[in-house]
């Protein structure tokens, strides 16, 4: 099935949780809906869903108006963000409810219901949990379950809140690959929302960015990750440092930064922002340097190094492979920044000394808001 | 008086036993255990004890004298009939309470807790004002040939009056901490209300419920306050059983009074145990980890 979400709109009293949503899913797609907390992402699904109704708007499946349609009769597998599996009833009864509610002219009868059951507790590689109570089940099982269940009707549209948002970090990673096979093999559309970009960029065919109830950017993987197409995007990705820069004939010009390795932009002459990922960034020993070496920590395989800029005290993090590290780093020590791949956004407003502040990850849009007029470097 | 042994034991530093965790573990346990021997056990006993005394023919010939036998028939009646309905209208009182929003929610939730803060002799003196032939109610009741005062319907009435808030106020706490994704995700599964109903939201609340149930039913059986006023207390008609034992104690028939007292202790504790075995049945589910 294909899905067309236009101008969709939410408010929950003053707060405008979607601001004109406009979305689009093809039949057989794995798109995932990536963005911080608060940024609306679980009330666009329930909208999907049938559980929740937008203010403006329109929601189409297959060209067919969906809006007026009761959560029950859009055949929609939801996986909640904790499952909600039914604590009174086994895992087999949990998986079969979907079908034991139907009315009966279209129930199958309980032998088929059983054998569709066990069908699905092999695909999903628990059949030995069938009797079980999910208070009995441990978090991954859990999520295999309510999987299980949601898939039991054979929905045409698949819809996963923060499908691992309760997992460990090691069976998250395992369940993901897992869960892409699944997905892939059974071939439902599917929409599912998470707030971890690796994640979104290991499940997902396309990746939609979301922000305080907009749309930021949509795209594969590889082009969200290599040009983010907004302040925001870019900070949310992880381009935590912003250095403020001057741009003269496509290049970015600061003292102290050495921004030669990157490619010239066709952007207008004037202030503007770089937005740098903290390992994009070379430290080059020089005596003359602007930025001093405050601290210099080691996670074991790289080596953070935390700069404050001589004149602002503007403060940047950079983050280097500790066996590629320059000989001649030490703390009190000076560095020039070669930054490696980066994004400018022209800057139309003063840069505030927060919004300068390396450290950066706040997540608010507004938060020092410049024109999404630009052009990405590369290596 | 082995289990206060034990837990001793346990607080004490004998070495080899883990430590508890809660602190004044020993204090606290023991101080309500003994509470709970001297105020509800004692008098149970004691009770237990006396009725021993009378023999068991010389019981058996007490509680199946008319009177008494028509007593408490009455009682276990009325207090049936309160608790069907009580059960049914609590049950829909605490689900508007909770799931629907309407001007002056608060208020009613208030008025809930009237039968509970009020002298139950008021409550049965308002009823029978009500329902009496010249009442408001009884105004309209008794020339449609229903009369409430002086019969088991009255007795009925003021039982459940009394003993309604045990529902609501059992099941609504339940079904407030009930997250609403459980219907949404029974309802995305396809399930009509009524399904969603009856398999998601009632086994959830069920153990609530039949505590709530079998309260009222218990608190029914011994109302007393609430009931004199409206029944009429005619023997072997409206006369229930507490008000029996009262009459046989002033009459200095202690034999009596405390051979009708063992039988609706006996009910009662019957009672309770089936609605602990039920509630065990319907939890087994959350048992099973623990
Ligand atoms: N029923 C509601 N009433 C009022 N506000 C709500 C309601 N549901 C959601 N909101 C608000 O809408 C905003 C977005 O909520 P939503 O649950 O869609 O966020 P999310 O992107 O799923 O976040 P998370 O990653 O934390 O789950 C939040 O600010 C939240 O407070
Ligand atoms: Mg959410």
């Amino acid at each position: 099935m294909s899905m067309t979400i236009a101008h969709m709109s939410r408010r929950f009293g003053a707060t405008e949780v979607l601001r004109g949503i406009d979305l689009t899913v093809a039949r057989g797609e794995l798109v995932a809906l990536l963005g911080p907390s608060g940024s609306g992402k679980t009330t666009l699904l329930k909208i999907i869903a049938g559980l929740d109704w937008p203010d403006a708007g329109t929601l189409e499946v297959n060209g067919e108006d969906w809006l007026p349609k009761r959560a029950q009769e859009r055949r929609i597998g939801f996986v909640f963000q904790h499952y909600a599996l039914f604590a009174h009833m086994t895992v087999a009864e949990n998986i079969a409810f979907g079908l034991t509610v139907l009315p009966r002219a279209t129930r199958p009868s309980p032998r088929q219901i059983a054998d569709k059951v066990q069908e699905l507790l092999g695909f999903l590689q628990i059949p030995q949990l069938a009797g079980r109570y999910p208070a009995e089940l441990s978090g991954g099982q859990r999520q295999r379950v309510a999987l299980g269940r949601a898939m039991a009707i054979s929905p045409q549209l698949l819809l996963l809140d923060e499908p691992f948002g309760a997992l460990d970090a090691q069976v998250r990673r395992d369940l993901r690959r897992w869960l892409r096979e699944v997905l892939v093999q059974a071939g439902t559309t599917t929409v599912f929302v998470t707030h971890d970009q690796e994640e979104a960029f290991e499940l997902a065919d396309r990746v939609v960015v979301m922000g305080a109830g907009r749309i930021e950017q949509t795209g594969s993987p590889e082009e969200i990750h290599d040009h983010p197409a907004s302040p925001f995007v870019a900070r949310f990705l992880g381009m935590t440092v912003e250095l403020p820069v001057t741009l003269r004939a496509g290049r970015a010009e600061a003292p102290g930064i050495d921004a030669s390795a990157l490619a010239r932009v066709a952007m207008a002459d004037g202030a503007a922002t770089l937005f740098l990922r903290p390992s994009d960034i070379t430290p080059v020993p020089d005596p003359e340097g602007r930025f001093t070496i405050r601290t210099i920590a080691s996670t074991g395989a790289m080596l953070r190094l935390l700069l404050t800029d001589g004149a602002g005290g503007t403060e940047v993090e950079i983050e280097i492979p500790r066996r590629l590290a320059p000989a001649g780093l030490a703390e009190g020590g000076h560095v020039r920044l070669r930054p490696e791949a980066g994004r400018l956004f022209a800057r139309t407003e003063p840069l505030s000394q927060s919004a300068a502040g390396a450290f950066a990850t706040a997540h608010d849009p507004d938060a020092g808001r410049q024109t999404a007029l630009s052009k990405e470097f590369t290596r | 008086m082995s289990s206060l042994a034990n837990i001793d034991a346990g607080a004490s530093a004998r070495p080899v036993r883990h430590k508890r965790v809660l602190p004044g573990f020993g204090l606290t346990m023991g101080v309500t255990l003994s509470y709970v021997c001297v105020i509800v056990l004692l008098p149970v006993i004691a009770l237990v004890l006396k009725g021993a005394e009378i023999g068991p023919e010389r019981f058996w010939a007490i509680v199946t004298a008319p009177r008494t036998f028509a007593a408490l028939r009455l009682t276990l009646s009325a207090a049936a009939m309160a608790t069907v309905f009580n059960a049914l209208y609590g049950l829909l009182m605490a689900w508007v309470l909770v799931r629907c929003e309407f001007p002056g929610k608060r208020i009613v939730d208030a008025l809930m807790d009237i039968p509970f803060a009020l002298p139950t002799a008021v409550a049965g003196l308002a009823l029978s004002a009500l329902f009496a032939g010249n009442g408001w109610y009884g105004a309209i009741l008794e020339p449609m040939g229903i009369k409430v005062v002086y019969t088991i319907w009255g007795v009925a009435l003021a039982m459940s009056f009394t003993s309604i808030p045990f529902v609501v106020r059992t099941v609504q706490p339940v079904l407030e901490d009930l997250d609403p994704q459980y219907e949404q995700a029974a309802a995305t599964l396809g399930a009509s209300s009524f399904t969603i109903f009856r398999k998601v939201v009632f086994p959830a609340i069920l153990p609530a419920f039949m505590t709530g149930v079998t309260l009222s039913f218990a608190r029914s059986l011994g109302e007393f306050g609430a009931v004199v006023f409206i029944a009429g207390n005619l023997p072997m008609q409206t006369e229930i059983a507490s008000l029996l034992a009262v009459i046989r104690l002033e009459e200095y028939d202690y034999n009596g009074a405390s051979a009708i007292a063992l039988v609706l202790l006996a009910i009662a504790l019957v009672l309770l145990g089936v609605s602990n075995l039920l509630q065990a049945r319907a939890l087994r589910y959350k048992g099973a980890t623990a």
